[in-house]
């Protein structure tokens, strides 16, 4: 039952860029790409509980790291994968400084961190284009060859990030990382160690979104700093997680799901109040759907389980 | 002299600084809870100023009243009906719910009044003073005055009134205050409202000097996250020093770098402070 | 023989605050040492700096021979060091037997979690809370969140344990129960250092005591020559009582 759900699905994902318009691969792609970015915040704001707001510095980073490597010449296959390492190492000094403030001091840092970036890239024009924002190399592929393409690369970078999130929920870190979420004094005197195993999650919420921010470059052909680093980049996948559930597995990729297609049916139509229905959306999550979309579905469970 | 032109401006804009980041101090200090609607609040204290200007004449100075009143009413409820029910959450509940608050806040702020930049501008100024050779507009060091003196009026509050006491024991320990009678809810509800008060008036006087737009609030919360930290959090000599010492900051960063590089110098500052005194300049231990 | 856990002259301040004033007292292996003293006299200040939890502002701690003091504190938990909280600290939203299995995991480096979770089995069944291995943690009454407590230490595969107040709030007939466990922790060959402020029970179980007052050791003997030493009785009931039970006539 599970396992012809799973290969339905599977074929689904693989039909999709070939049965649907451009459209359809195009949010499709989206979601993916913000499938990626909820799934790695869950790894140090679900799972360890530090309510980091980085996201967008990761992104734009990536984003940057990429763009820069490929007008200088390298190739896709080189520059992508640079631009994750690049975020990662830079995630991970980060994490060594700001991860000894707790609560809302490493929200600030984490915060601030994107908006630094951000200005860093409009002033260091010889090197980002500053302002005037950066064009990307073209690719010689028709258009709906490379929508396909983009799509593939996308989910394929969507399901590595799951497989890393659902190694990491079953494993020493995943474990630790709960302790520490917790409880981080009993943590560490319980033996782990919570510098570490905090700058690994933090590094490991990075890699991937510095990944999506290369692919994203590639994909749209021109970036500018508000738009990589827009904060927005921070909240929306934050939002997806509490949506979804946090802490869970598959959370993230249901909110990120959900989140986007109530974008696309709803707000697209309402224009000049896309940012207060927003608003209204967090409101309510927080108030009516406190547990996310997964917790909804594990009570009706319960509740069938009971009542069988 | 251009040092010392330079000292005055950064003193006379971090006078309005302490002011912005007071009442925000004072909510994070209290309530535990990050309000980022607190730009929003103080771009709304300015457009109360613009309208009770344009419309009626009463200058701005006068309009702190105004604005104060409707900011409280409106922080007021927004407490007791929305954050109150969430308030022993974690961090990032309370501080995706103001997030989410604050975007509603800003797009009806945009709906209503458009992106435009607006101005008060004064029919009658009070011209300006100099000093040594610091000129220096009058209008503008009134508007300091005022928001010392408001800020110096919240500290006695919270030092000589009952309600303040009530705010501060709170503040210290939120248990130990509830077994002394003192009803938390309300003193939550008062406080977040007081925060409101202190933004709104902050956005009557800054009429005066910096154009009106709902575009500018996170420049404005990020000034308070700045100061709050700068200074230390939860006191209100914290926020003074920590608006003063902003003000100076970014003059002279703005005179060395450029005044579009003002708010990143302040930033690098911030994260810079955070790693190595996280108790602020005045090394009270923050409330986490 | 090397003592198992030994304080050279520690000393804690805390701002101007003197919590902890050149300390000194040794641990020999398998022997069960009381730490008394009346409220705020550095008790629980002591463990926090034996486990890392705090710098010393001065002196050396050596565990083993090992100098320890300056290591973190996971580190000091996996040489073998381990304590329970004078207010409980469970992991609220796990289950008791992955609150022990974390103690298994990561302190005493068990080689997988289900490895972990079978040896923490073995650790609720001695302190007598298997039934209650699925529950979650927030869920137990406060005698049984001190077993889950114990039990979580005694995961962590130690060498010595610091008991910090392990009776407060429980019943005689519980506390009865937790001595007996005690006990047989110390048969095992773990060396306890027990904190406690009720008198009866240190001297019912421990060897030697010592005692803290004001952050400076005041005494350290069998505990019959504690009970009767005027410093430790003016301590804990002031120099009126001291006095009067030495036969004095007060001023």
């Amino acid at each position: 039952m599970r396992a012809a759900g799973v290969l339905l699905l599977a074929a689904t994902l693989a039909a999709l860029p070939f049965a649907g318009g451009n459209y359809l691969v195009r949010l499709a792609t989206i979601m993916m790409m913000y499938s990626v970015l909820a799934l790695s915040w869950n790894l140090i704001g679900g799972l360890a509980g530090y309510p980091s707001f980085a996201t967008a510095a990761f992104f734009g980073l990536g984003a940057y790291a990429g763009a820069i490597a490929q007008t200088r010449g390298l190739p896709l296959w080189a520059a992508w994968p640079l631009a994750a390492a690049v975020t990662a190492l830079f995630a991970g000094a980060l994490g060594l400084a700001i991860l000894r403030l707790r609560g809302h001091y490493f929200a600030i840092a984490s915060l601030v961190v994107g908006e630094v970036l951000r200005e860093l890239a409009n002033s260091a024009t010889g090197l980002t284009g500053g302002g005037m924002g950066l064009n990307l190399p073209i690719l010689r592929l028709e258009v709906t060859a490379q929508a396909r393409v983009f799509y593939f690369v996308m989910l394929g970078l969507a399901l590595l990030t799951l497989a890393t999130a659902a190694a990491v929920s079953r494993n020493r870190l995943g474990f630790g990382l709960r302790a520490i979420q917790q409880n981080e004094d009993a943590a560490s005197m319980v033996g782990v160690d919570t510098t570490l195993y905090k700058t690994t999650a933090f590094a490991l919420s990075a890699v991937f979104v510095g990944a999506a921010g290369a692919v994203y470059a590639t994909w749209v052909n021109y970036i500018e700093p508000g738009d990589v680093f827009d904060v927005l980049h921070s909240v929306k996948p934050i939002v997806m997680v509490l949506l979804g559930g946090a802490g869970t597995v598959a959370g993230p990729v249901l909110g990120a799901v959900v989140f986007l297609a109530l974008e696309e049916l709803v707000w697209r139509n309402f224009l000049t109040i896309h940012a207060g229905l927003l608003g209204l959306i967090i409101v309510a999550l927080i108030f009516f759907l406190p547990g996310g979309l997964l917790a909804v579905g594990g009570r009706r469970r319960a509740a069938a389980g009971r009542g069988a | 002299m251009l040092i010392l032109q330079v000292l005055a401006n950064g003193l006379v804009l971090g006078g309005l600084y302490a002011c912005i980041a007071v009442g925000f101090s004072l909510v994070w200090g209290v309530l535990n809870v990050i309000n980022i609607l607190h730009g929003s609040f103080i771009v709304l204290g300015s457009y109360v100023a613009y309208f009770a200007y344009t419309a009626w004449g009463i200058h701005p100075f006068v309009s702190v009243v105004l604005a104060g009143a409707l900011l409280f009413a409106l922080a007021w409820a927004l407490q007791a009906g929305v954050i109150n029910p969430v308030i022993t959450a974690p961090v990032l509940t309370t501080l995706i719910l103001t997030f989410g608050l604050d975007l509603l806040l800003n797009n009806a702020m945009l709906l209503a009044f458009k992106a435009d930049y607006r101005k008060v501008n004064l029919e009658s100024p009070l011209g300006t003073v100099s000093l040594g050779g610091v000129v220096m507009p009058l209008d503008r060091v009134a508007a300091m005055a005022l928001a010392l003196l408001l800020t110096g009026l919240l500290a006695w509050l919270l030092e000589a009134s009952r309600i303040g006491r009530a705010i501060v024991a709170v503040r210290m320990d939120r248990e130990a205050a509830e077994l002394m009678g003192v009803n938390v809810k309300r003193i939550y509800a008062v406080t977040f409202g007081l925060g409101a008060v202190m933004a709104g008036a902050a956005g009557s006087l800054l009429s005066l000097i910096f154009p009106i737009s709902p575009l500018n609030s996170s420049g404005y919360l990020g000034k308070a996250f700045v100061i709050c930290v700068l200074g230390g959090l939860g006191s209100i000599g914290g926020a003074m020093v920590g608006g003063l010492a902003l003000g100076v900051i970014e003059s002279f960063s703005a005179l060395l770098f450029g005044p579009e590089h003002a708010l990143t110098v302040s930033f690098v500052l911030l994260i810079v402070l955070l790693l190595v005194r996280p108790t602020g300049l005045l090394g009270r231990r923050g409330y986490e | 023989m090397t003592p198992i856990l030994e304080l050279r002259r520690v000393s804690r301040f805390f701002g101007g605050l003197r919590a902890l004033h050149q300390v000194s007292f040794a641990l020999r292996a398998g022997e069960i040492v009381g730490l008394i003293g009346p409220n705020g006299a550095g008790k629980t200040t002591l463990v926090n700096l034996v486990t890392g939890v705090h710098r010393l502002s001065g002196g050396e701690i050596y565990f083993d021979g090992r100098r320890i003091d300056g290591r973190r504190p996971h580190q000091i938990s996996r040489l073998g060091v381990a304590r329970t909280f004078q207010v409980v600290q469970p992991f609220p939203r796990m289950t008791v037997l992955e609150n022990v299995a974390a103690g298994a995991l990561f302190a005493a480096r068990a080689a997988s979690l289900a490895e972990a979770k079978a040896a923490a089995l073995e650790h609720l069944r001695f302190v007598g809370l298997a039934d209650q291995a699925a529950a979650p943690a927030s869920a137990l009454p406060l005698a049984d969140r001190k077993r889950l407590e114990l039990a979580k230490s005694l995961a962590m595969n130690p060498r010595v344990l610091l008991l910090d107040e392990v009776n407060a709030g429980l019943n005689p007939v519980e506390i009865d129960r937790a001595l007996r466990l005690i006990r047989t922790l110390a048969d095992r060959g773990i060396t306890i250092l027990l904190i406690e402020h009720l008198m009866k029970v240190v001297v019912a179980l421990c060897s030697r005591l010592v005692v803290l007052h004001h952050g400076e050791l005041i005494a350290e003997g069998p505990p019959r020559a504690i009970v009767e030493d005027p410093r430790v009785v003016e301590a804990y009931l002031g120099s009126r009582w001291a006095s009067r039970a030495h036969g004095a006539t007060p001023p």
